[in-house]
């Protein structure tokens, strides 16, 4: 048997997909310039045509064909060498729309394999958001913001090329710098694209991450019933219709809080999030009349609370509040849990007023989905210029 | 006899006798099974139910919501809605009309919903013939819907009655459709006994919907999509409910008896002049008349010819039948179908048989398949002389077409 290669790409659907489709494609037709042969494909259950939600594309490749049939024996690899996570706020776990519960980005990452993180985060940032591993591996960093995109245009930054770059470097086996850039100019005749591969095979450095180094928590997960135990005639228990929210200081109770579906979370999907002055809300209900996911709980008083196990982070909120700098979308990195932002405002209104200032006080670096035309063309030159390294 | 003791004889009569078609006595049925939800649309030969249901909700004999729908798709769609409120429903077609539900039809069996439907058996287009074929109701055998075929108006009411005591167990919870031959049973009128109220309420429980009734007062979300973890478990329910339908169907002709004080033997399947037969000749629907009447000419030939004729084909009763098979020398079995390309070109019910033969070291007779009577042509006395002959020379071990067809010009 011959040598057997697996790379994932994790990615946000819409914004990402044309990205990730190019980055396993790209794989494929680079190891090919060397006489390997692979193939390229989307996880099935995932659903890449949803805003931000998090998918998996694979390139699987291998030194001779029947070594290529025993990678395509299971549809999706067991383990991989090479995990690309082309969106840093992914690192806090992904859970597919096909729920699987929130999986950790370097879970299927063999002993020793590397994480590829697209960030202008500090690897210590991306370490303490990625769940922990009983395996050594190692992290490596591509600078850049990050790549988002719609589905029918294409952001072209050059972070496809530049992965390839860096696979290049951190797996020599799969394919040379000389077969990605013969890929590149065979697929998009750019002599800039091949400069940016070179350039980032060039930079590229990895770090080791020790056995049970970063997040701590235990990704929720749920055993799937067996035939007999699941309710006949494809029907499901309906959520509960809800309950009163505990006031953390006086413990009275009020307001509303919807029961929420316990095994699909989604707010992994996030790469914003909103952050609510409760000082200056006015109460007027339009985030959560217009919430496209009911996150907001009823606080006692009647204020509103995005509950951060609900929300995925559309911006809906920020762009209907009437009240200047009361609901600000915040990049999702800037946060390590889901706690509540009502409760901490109960517990301590002036502690509550600093931590506000200072996440909301550097204007977001990222789109969460709401952008206007020419947006790219004002994003592009920066992402270049990271690109040509000077 | 003077006429008030006419009258007072009648009164006495716990039973009464009607001259009606095999669509009225199915329409006579959701009377008694006092049906909730009743969907329309018209296509021969299933309009003659839907007419004679709308007649006796005119005349207030019946009381149900009685909806006439824009096509099949949305008559099937609304009783489904409806059974899953809780309400017993009755809906049929023909032909195409039952393929244009076929999405429907699909979802139905998946959603554990015990749909009640007549299946007025009608060739399917092209060429628009009105005539009795069976590939309509067949086009589902594979989709969770129990399927009986019967062949006088009789059996039709009493089936109607059996097949919501069957659907509405709640180990089926599984749609049922009786199937109709066109024209032979559905337009020809004969005399019909139609039981009591009384005794049909001892026999039919009211529809009880449990768990899974779709209510406020049981708030529960019904068919949410679900992928390949979900799909195999799901199929394998519904594998269970139809396995389980076999014991139901058993207990429901034996209460059937029981309270009705008539009898149909298996409930499977009917024998007739089987008990000393050399060859079987195997069918389903109408066409047992004309093969009845050539099996006794024929016996005063000397000919022991026996008769099957298959009530259920979903379920089918496997074992029983290859039991009874395999006492004949060798079997001929009649289809009012086809399934082009099919193993040896036979036509379904062919194929049924040879597989449910085929396990186990049993005898294992061999079988000839004949398609006949398309399109509403009438299998003919000789037609079935014909075919007999051809299952003496399968006996005889003579080579000859396994598929063959009968009543075709050539």
């Amino acid at each position: 048997m011959g040598r057997l290669f697996a790379i994932e790409i994790i990615y946000r659907g819409i914004f990402q997909k044309t990205l990730a489709t190019r980055i396993s494609r790209t794989i494929v037709l680079a190891a090919h310039q060397e006489g390997k042969m692979g193939i390229s494909f989307g996880r099935y259950g995932d659903s890449p045509e949803r805003n931000g939600i998090p998918a998996k594309n694979f390139a699987i490749v291998a030194t001779d064909e029947q070594t290529l049939q025993e990678g395509m024996a299971k549809y999706e690899p067991k383990e991989v060498d090479v995990t690309i996570v082309v969106d840093d706020t992914l690192c806090k776990g992904v859970e597919s729309w096909a729920w699987y519960g929130l999986q950790p980005v370097n879970r299927l990452l063999k002993s020793g394999g590397t994480l590829i993180v697209t960030s202008r985060e500090t690897p210590e940032t991306i370490i303490a958001m990625t769940h922990r591993k009983q395996t050594p591996y190692n992290l490596s960093i591509l600078k850049g913001t990050v790549s988002f995109s719609g589905l029918w245009v294409y952001k072209d930054d050059h972070t496809d090329v530049r992965i390839l770059g860096a696979i290049a470097k951190i797996l020599p086996d799969l394919f040379s710098l000389q077969s990605v850039q013969k890929a590149i100019i065979s697929e998009w005749k750019s002599e800039l694209k091949a400069i940016s591969a070179a350039n980032a095979h060039e930079r590229t450095t990895s770090i080791p991450v020790k056995p049970n180094q970063g997040n701590p928590e235990v990704p929720y997960h749920f055993t799937l019933p067996k035939w007999h135990e699941m309710r006949e005639g494809i029907s499901i228990p309906s959520i509960p219709a809800g309950h009163e929210m505990d006031d953390p200081k006086t413990h009275a109770e009020g307001g509303f809080q919807p029961d929420r579906n316990p095994t699909f979370l989604k707010f992994s999907t996030r790469t914003m999030r909103p952050v609510v002055n409760f000082d200056t809300c006015i109460k007027c209900t339009l985030c959560w009349l217009q919430c496209p996911d009911s996150c907001f709980d009823v606080t006692p008083e009647g204020l509103y609370d995005a509950n951060m196990k609900a929300c995925c982070g559309c911006g809906v909120c920020e762009a209907v509040c009437p009240v200047k700098n009361c609901v600000t979308m915040v990049n999702e990195t800037e946060f390590t849990d889901n706690s509540s932002q009502w409760e901490s405002w109960r517990k301590d209104k002036h502690s509550y007023k600093v931590w506000l200032e200072e996440k909301i006080k550097n204007p977001a670096e990222r789109s969460h989905g709401f952008r206007y035309r020419g947006q790219y063309e004002e994003q592009i030159p920066e992402m270049l210029e990271i690109a040509s390294g000077k | 006899m003077a006429v008030a003791t006419v009258i007072e004889e009648q009164k006495k009569r716990t039973e009464e006798t009607a001259l009606i078609t095999g669509s009225e006595a199915i329409a006579v049925a959701c009377k008694l099974a006092d049906v909730d939800v009743i969907t329309a649309y018209p296509i021969r030969p299933y309009d003659t139910v839907m007419q004679y249901v709308c007649k006796l909700v005119a005349n207030g004999e019946m009381d149900c919501e009685y909806i006439c729908a824009e096509g099949e798709h949305s008559q099937f769609e609304i009783v489904k809605h409806a059974s899953a409120c809780g309400a017993r429903v009755f809906c049929g077609s023909s032909g195409v009309g039952w393929m244009y539900a076929m999405e429907a039809l699909t979802v139905t069996p998946a959603l554990r919903i015990p749909m009640i439907a007549m299946v007025g058996n009608r060739a399917l287009d092209d060429p628009g013939a009105f005539g009795v074929e069976h590939n309509d109701a067949l086009a589902v055998r594979d989709l969770g819907w129990q399927l009986v075929w019967v062949d006088t108006a009789q059996e039709a009411l009493d089936t109607a009655l059996i097949a919501y005591r069957v659907a509405e167990d709640r180990r089926v919870f599984l749609p049922l459709a009786i199937s109709c031959d066109g024209a032979f049973l559905t337009h020809s009128q004969a005399l019909v006994k139609i039981p009591t109220q009384k005794k049909v309420n001892e026999f039919l429980p009211p529809y009880n919907r449990g768990d899974l009734l779709l209510h406020p007062d049981n708030p529960i979300t019904v068919a949410p999509q679900g992928n390949e973890d979900w799909v195999m478990e799901i199929r394998r329910q519904n594998y269970a409910a139809m396995e389980r339908s076999y014991q139901v169907v058993k207990e429901a002709y034996a209460d059937f008896e029981r309270i009705f004080g008539r009898s149909y033997g298996n409930p499977f399947f009917e024998e007739y002049m089987t008990e000393d037969a050399d060859i079987v000749l195997v069918g389903m629907g109408t066409l047992s008349i004309p093969v009845k009447v050539a099996i006794r000419q024929m016996r005063k030939e000397g000919k022991r010819v026996g008769f099957v004729r298959m009530r259920w084909f979903r379920p089918f009763a496997a074992e029983e039948l290859s039991k009874s098979l395999q006492r004949f020398s060798a079997i001929g079995v009649i289809d009012r179908d086809y399934s082009f390309g099919s193993p040896y070109l036979g036509g379904v019910l062919a194929g049924e048989v040879r597989h449910a033969l085929y396990p186990g070291n049993g005898k294992k007779p061999p079988v000839v398949g004949f398609i006949c009577g398309l399109g509403g042509r009438e299998v003919t006395v000789p037609n079935v002389e014909q075919m007999a002959n051809a299952v003496y020379n399968a006996a005889d071990g003579k080579a000859q077409p396994l598929t063959q067809w009968i009543g075709l010009r050539e």
